[in-house]
């Protein structure tokens, strides 16, 4: 035999691959096209769901940061054991932040919260029946209910209030809202692989014959796989154009209706950017795992032969 | 050059293609194969190509023992060997010229060496004034020349034809068979199985004939010897 294999690939080999890989996707017309469609429809309710999810979270993230733990201070408590307390309260690893609320403070805050018809509180304030108290927040709102069942514990402490029924519900029912949208994206996102491979191997195996002659003239396996991953991951890129703009301009659109039309303080969207791109880009980037995957899969079963 | 030693092939599904072929080619022999449909021609064919890998026995070619040769050495010997069929296996999105130029692209020849050396080719097939044709726009005879170019051109020592002229009027085999001789005269290696009796018979060349997988008649200048 004339000459060993080549393994340093050439500058004009890789320019040919890319070239070729190119071509090819011009050469298959409705191939490509259906190769495209499939994965610009899977990557479509992918990005979508993603963004849904992600949004579900980052609310659910908000309430659960709004959560916070009331110490009401015994009333007989002096300065000196207040002053312990938030002490104690501080040295527990779950707890992020302690602020004091003077009784004035919680009286006046009372009388706020009920508009007109709780001015009559503030009758109140020469002989004020609130108790000072401590607002605390823990690191993780999932550590609110042992954290306040801890201060309950201490001296000083008369009562302990974090809507226990109300958090306890809110923490269930966000977890199941994370799974549930966790166990759709991955289905997503495996149906999107199986679609799309399967469309690319189709398109490879009415290839066959082209594969087969390669093989023939003398071209090495890395040779003939090498125009094919190029065009795998071009079919990729091409079909995530489609839903990348999708995301960038909905979500654009979505977050302007939602806040400057409708002053939808509410229920605040991630910000568009990063969000926005960093999705587009992770949208871009299972696309072209994809495409690559699927066809340097499919050429594998040819090349066996 | 090709040195078969007791060679037997058996297909998975049972089949005995080849049941003990000894044979031995030289260089620059011109070699007919012949016998009855499913004989083992295109088994033996495929041996020398390395397709097909022998049961039992011994194939070498040009001293390398394809037993022992790696898969990742096979498109090696390939280059070596220029095959052609009856069915002309061109790739039909591919210009005539694109065709033949591919098997140069495989051994990342310079794209200078590529263009001259296909023009000289598709100039001993004589079809210089077709190169940016698709297969699909040329005749039967035609897309076969394109075929041979394609095996010829990265200058093989051994070119094997499956029925070349399966597919052509007579006429046309004819101009084909003067593309062989041409190649052959150039000191290539041909070996062709065919049915044409009247080839065999006019254009005398050693003759094989092959029945139930082993060697029943090798003679130099012979004649077919079957009812066309």
């Amino acid at each position: 035999m004339r000459t060993e294999v080549n393994t340093d690939m050439k500058l004009r080999t890789i320019r040919r691959h890319i070239g070729e890989g190119t071509r090819n996707i011009f050469r298959n017309g409705w191939m490509s096209i259906a190769s495209i469609g499939a994965v610009t429809m899977t990557l479509a309710l992918v990005g979508v769901f993603m963004a849904i999810v992600l949004n579900l979270n980052e609310i659910a993230k908000n309430i659960e940061k709004d959560v916070e733990i009331k110490v009401f201070i015994d009333r007989l408590a002096t300065e000196e054991d207040i002053e312990d307390l938030r002490g104690e309260i501080n040295e527990l690893d779950t707890v992020d932040t302690v602020r004091f609320a003077s009784n004035d403070e919680e009286l006046l805050s009372l009388a706020e919260s009920m508009g007109e018809q709780g001015e009559a509180w503030l009758l109140y304030q020469q002989d004020n029946p609130l108790n000072h108290a401590f607002i605390v927040q823990t690191i993780e709102p999932t550590d609110t209910e042992p954290t306040a069942d801890q201060i309950a514990e201490f001296t000083s402490v008369d009562n302990v209030n974090f809507g226990k029924d109300v958090v306890e519900n809110l923490f269930k029912f966000n977890n199941f809202a994370r799974n549930v949208g966790l166990v759709v994206i991955i289905g997503l996102v495996l149906t999107a692989i199986f679609l799309i491979s399967n469309t690319i191997k189709l398109t490879i195996m009415a290839r066959s014959k082209e594969i087969g002659i390669m093989k023939l003239v003398g071209a090495t396996n890395g040779f003939i796989r090498w125009p094919f991953f190029i065009e795998g991951m071009l079919l990729g890129v091409l079909g995530s154009i489609i839903p990348i703009s999708m995301i960038l301009f909905g979500y654009s659109f979505l977050e302007k209706l939602l806040v400057e039309q409708i002053h939808f303080r509410v229920i605040e969207l991630l910000p568009f950017n990063p969000f926005a791109w960093q999705l587009s880009l992770v949208i871009l980037a299972i696309g072209t795992f994809i495409g690559v995957w699927g066809s340097v899969m499919s050429v594998r079963k040819f090349l066996k032969v | 050059m090709i040195k078969m030693k007791d060679v037997h092939k058996k297909y998975k599904n049972g089949v005995s293609a080849l049941n003990g072929i000894d044979i031995h080619i030289e260089k620059g022999e011109f070699v007919y194969i012949v016998g009855p449909s499913g004989a083992g021609k295109s088994t033996f064919i495929k041996l020398i190509y390395r397709e097909e890998k022998a049961s039992k026995g011994s194939v070498v070619i040009n001293d390398i023992d394809l037993g022992t040769l790696k898969e990742k050495e096979v498109p090696l010997l390939r280059r070596d060997v220029g095959v052609i069929f009856q069915d002309f296996r061109l790739l039909n999105k591919l210009t005539v010229y694109e065709n033949i130029a591919y098997a140069l692209e495989v051994i990342e020849e310079s794209p200078k060496h590529i263009r001259t050396r296909v023009m000289e080719v598709l100039d001993l097939v004589g079809l210089k004034h077709k190169a940016r044709f698709l297969p699909d726009e040329l005749s039967g005879g035609e897309q076969q020349r394109v075929a041979i170019a394609r095996a010829i051109v990265n200058n093989p020592i051994i070119v094997i034809a499956d029925e070349p002229t399966g597919n052509l009027d007579p006429d046309t085999s004819w101009d084909i068979m003067q593309t062989f001789e041409e190649i052959n005269t150039r000191g290539t290696t041909i070996i062709m199985a065919t049915h044409s009796k009247e080839l065999v018979n006019t254009i005398k060349k050693r003759v094989i004939a092959i029945e139930g997988g082993v060697i029943v008649r090798d003679e130099d200048r012979g004649e077919y010897g079957y009812e066309a």
